[in-house]
């Protein structure tokens, strides 16, 4: 069943102008606009066109258009399907009456996070690591965080991306003014580092012929490849860090989708507290997407080139750029870690690992080079020889199936298509169908 | 870690805990800091400490550096838990942060309960929302407060509350752009601006920052700035109701403010969280000015209205006629940054903004803040009874109190150490807050009652 919400998305390019009713432009022919003297943000300028997602949600109104009729199938934004669990729910129904009531009612949080919260985060999910309740951050999702990790980083630090990579890093780089100007011919920005990751890497970066930046963005599990790196290749990556007095900012959002003995957390490599913040979210883990919940650890350890703890920083950052998630949504997470509810929203991830694993016998069967989805709720499926956004219209022409094209997480990801595993599992299964008939 | 290590692990943690958190009822309880000693200082000579502590090689943003303490509301929670340490019995009474303290109305948070459980269920559950919120709350935020102002449902961005909003527009802004602000002001608008780098260093004898034009507001101009004696900024941030002087600007006065914007080609910030505070017929919203939408764009929150400052949601509008000096629009350019740097308000608190916006929820929504109105009625009538000069309190929930030729950090620690009172300073908000104590007018009506008992006491 497929939720329309995600059109409400307005692309940038069509965002203002069929808005406007025709009466309204014509009096504006003859009126004179009046422009402010406030010069827009050239960072803003350079980028190159609208966030990705609702690029997709673009496409996808346009295909809706043209064919009323279509059951369409959205393997494209990574976005939850299943009901969340009970005890989650109602834990977030009781917080919601409670605050009706004077003992229950409660004001402004701690814009840290609520402190049982934040101990749960620490002791649940870094138990053998030994992070600090002190040391995580609650927030309202990593794309959030990552912005203000950028504003705490500033515009004079230069940074490493994976490509491909999820779209939010080079974006916020290039709107906070590290990323350079846009190079038409190799499709990248002129200060990031593109650090490569394909089939022939084995989807980890040849860190030998990389150059250092300042911060390197890493994400494992990966979006979009679906791929998680091993214990010695993240101690290859701490130890590359370590050496060029770089900072890791790790992205581990995919963790609980890991299947075998891949780190879960960046702090299960001896050192990286020392070189590393990690960013995570309860939104692919509970099915959070519209609920807004995740978290930032920053180790006491993590010093600037001065010698300065950067979690004071990212306190301050915290302090003024933020209030603190949802009291609402806090107490849905406390609940998600409670042992009841913990074991509740696994069995939802693993209903979509039950996807991912349907999705990638499909496609191997179809003699198809695909990569990803046993640590990942991804499959990335290489067409050698073609652009990725005729892949994605094609595919979306004859099965009405929407995905997203490889090009659209960086260079790197040209000739690559990445579906999603998400969705009610009949979604998935006549996804599988369709795929069947079109590949065969 | 495996699954099965997880599940195996003994959690005691469960929604009661939550709720029944020591740590839970006032903020500053939740901070858990390292040292405010920064940097690393190991003089101990002894031999473990010849090992020598790793530091990356990343230089710290200089734009943080310059940041002179930390921001100022942690600064008093802090001042709050020292005196609560040294004296553990006193009846500490909180008129400092502006919390909200009475329940939300049931209409609300019984929608937000529905949405809660709905999630649960297959016809029921979404995931991501449209960045921009949800249809039927940016239509209702429209008609209600902007009903016959020409401002549509797609001019409105719903977010996780005004705080959040400032940062977002300062990243749209960008670093190139300068920016004045009233002196005194919310401290958000000067410390967003030297983070993202649109200030100066800071000049201690000024105790202001560089490049950023201070437009002062004082009894002598009648919180107004002295428009002439303004230099051209960029983007112009004014909030009216005041936070912290309490004073609504008049018609007659916000004219003026769109009339030089529109000279200098300059945009307002207008913040107007504290609209529903008005009492008398100064405008609510920029926009009841002709001209505004060339000039202006707001800021808003529902949390001062409906005590959701936990919960966690505001707005912003953005008029389409908003363009910049090459004819970009900026909703356009805010739309870019909401979808990249943002992914939408909570759709369960998006739900509880819903039906504060019905008939029942705005009913109720007026009911509480005439409740705070009333406490604010009572702490401005104890101050002019004792003879200070007060202002604000009228408009807004909070009153500004004058205490001419006095430190405004010792008046705060004189009221603190022999009331339990805790208040905000007026010098944290700016060089112009010197001399005044801000009181805010949210807390239960016994203790607001028995603070103005003993402020009477003090200065009887």
């Amino acid at each position: 069943m497929y939720n329309f919400s995600t059109c409400n998305a307005m692309p940038c390019r069509n965002f203002l102008w069929p808005m406007i009713p025709q009466a309204r432009l014509e009096i504006q022919k003859e009126r004179v606009v009046c422009h402010t003297r406030v010069q827009r943000n050239v960072n803003l300028e350079k980028l190159q066109n609208g966030y990705l997602f609702p690029e997709i949600s673009m496409h996808e109104l346009q295909h809706i258009r043209k064919y009323p009729d279509a059951k369409l199938i959205n393997l494209g934004i990574g976005d939850t399907t299943e009901p969340i669990p009970d005890i989650v729910a109602v834990s977030m129904a009781e917080y919601a009456h409670a605050l009706s009531t004077v003992e229950g009612y409660r004001g402004y949080g701690a814009e840290q996070g609520n402190k049982a919260l934040r101990k749960a985060i620490a002791e649940t999910l870094y138990k053998d690591v030994q992070v600090k309740d002190s040391e995580v951050f609650v927030s309202d999702g990593s794309q959030c965080d990552i912005t203000r990790l950028q504003l705490l980083l500033g515009s004079n630090v230069t940074m490493a991306v994976q490509d491909p990579s999820f779209p939010a890093y080079i974006d916020t780089s290039v709107i906070i003014g590290q990323a350079g100007d846009f190079e038409e011919k190799s499709g990248k920005f002129g200060n990031i580092e593109y650090m490569n990751c394909g089939p022939q890497n084995n989807f980890f970066p040849d860190l030998a012929k990389t150059r250092r930046t300042d911060i390197i963005f890493f994400c494992s599990p990966n979006n979009p490849t679906g791929q998680a790196a091993t214990r010695q290749q993240l101690e290859e990556l701490v130890k590359f860090a370590k050496e060029n007095g770089s900072i890791i900012i790790f992205d581990s959002a995919y963790a609980v989708y890991v299947t075998d003995d891949s780190p879960r957390s960046i702090f299960e490599i001896p050192g990286a507290k020392e070189v590393a913040i990690e960013v995570s979210s309860f939104s692919k883990f509970a099915g959070f997407t519209g609920v807004r919940l995740g978290w930032t650890v920053v180790p006491e350890e993590l010093c600037f080139s001065n010698g300065f703890p950067v979690i004071n920083d990212f306190n301050r950052i915290v302090c003024t750029c933020f209030n603190g998630a949802s009291n609402i949504s806090q107490a849905g997470g406390l609940a998600c870690l409670s042992s009841e509810g913990f074991m509740a929203v696994c069995s939802v991830v693993n209903y979509y690992k039950e996807n991912a694993k349907i999705l990638l016998e499909t496609l191997a069967s179809l003699g198809l080079k695909v990569y990803g989805g046993e640590n990942a709720p991804y499959v990335w499926v290489h067409f050698p020889g073609s652009k990725s956004w005729d892949v994605f219209d094609y595919i979306l022409e004859k099965t009405h199936i929407i995905t997203v094209p490889g090009s659209g997480f960086g260079p790197g990801g040209e000739e690559f298509l990445r579906m999603s595993t998400f969705g009610h599992r009949e979604t998935i299964l006549e996804a599988s169908k369709r795929l069947k008939n079109l590949f065969s | 870690m495996s699954l099965t290590q997880h599940l195996s692990t003994s959690i005691s943690f469960s929604s009661s805990s939550f709720l029944s958190s020591s740590g839970f009822t006032f903020r500053n309880r939740d901070v858990s800091l390292p040292s405010e000693n920064f940097g690393i200082c190991r003089c101990v000579a002894t031999p473990q400490e010849e090992k020598t502590t790793y530091k990356t090689k990343v230089s710290r943003n200089a734009n943080m550096a310059k940041l002179q303490a930390g921001y100022l509301f942690p600064e008093i929670a802090r001042k709050r838990n020292a005196h609560l340490q040294k004296y553990p019995d006193s009846k500490v009474i909180s008129l400092g942060i502006g919390d909200t303290t009475e329940p939300i109305p049931e209409v609300i948070t019984s929608a937000m309960a529905k949405r809660s459980q709905a999630l649960s269920t297959l016809e029921g559950y979404s995931g991501y929302g449209a960045e921009q919120g949800e249809k039927p709350l940016r239509a209702a935020i429209a008609s209600t407060f902007y009903g016959d102002l020409g401002i549509e449902e797609d001019d409105i961005f719903v977010s996780d509350g005004a705080k959040c909003d400032i940062s977002r527009l300062q990243v749209l802004f960008g670093s190139e752009v300068t920016i004045a602000v009233q002196d005194p002001s919310y401290p958000a608008y000067v410390d967003s601006s030297v983070i993202i780098g649109q200030t100066g260093f800071y000049e201690k004898d000024a105790e202001k920052y560089g490049k950023i034009e201070y437009m002062r507001c004082n009894p002598e101009n009648g919180f107004f700035p002295d428009l002439p004696k303004v230099s051209r900024a960029d983007i112009i941030l004014f909030c009216s109701p005041n936070n912290p002087t309490g004073s609504a600007a008049t018609r007659e006065q916000l004219t003026r403010l769109v009339q030089f914007a529109k000279e200098k080609g300059s945009i307002i910030v207008y913040d107007s969280a504290y609209a529903m505070y008005i009492t008398d017929d100064k405008p609510r919203s920029i926009f009841e000015i002709p001209g505004a939408k060339e000039v202006a764009l707001e800021t808003a929150s529902f949390s001062k209205y409906a005590g959701f400052t936990g919960v966690r949601l505001g707005w912003t509008v953005i008029p389409k006629e908003l363009l910049f000096s090459d004819g970009f629009p900026v909703a356009k350019d805010f739309n870019r940054i909401v979808c990249t740097c943002f992914n939408g308000a909570s759709n369960v608190v998006q739900a509880g903004g819903l039906a504060c916006l019905s008939p029942e929820g705005r009913s109720a929504m007026q009911k509480v803040v005439g409740f705070y109105k009333e406490n604010a009625d009572i702490i401005m009538d104890t101050f002019n009874s004792l003879g200070f000069n007060v202002y604000g309190g009228r408009n807004a929930p909070y009153v500004w109190v004058h205490f001419p030729g006095l430190s405004s950090w010792d008046v705060f620690s004189e009221i603190l150490e022999k009331t339990h009172v805790v208040t905000t300073p007026g010098s944290g908000f700016g060089p112009g807050g010197e001399g005044f104590i801000r009181v805010s007018a949210f807390g239960h009506r016994d203790n607001v009652l028995e603070a103005c008992r003993r402020f009477k006491q003090l200065y009887k």
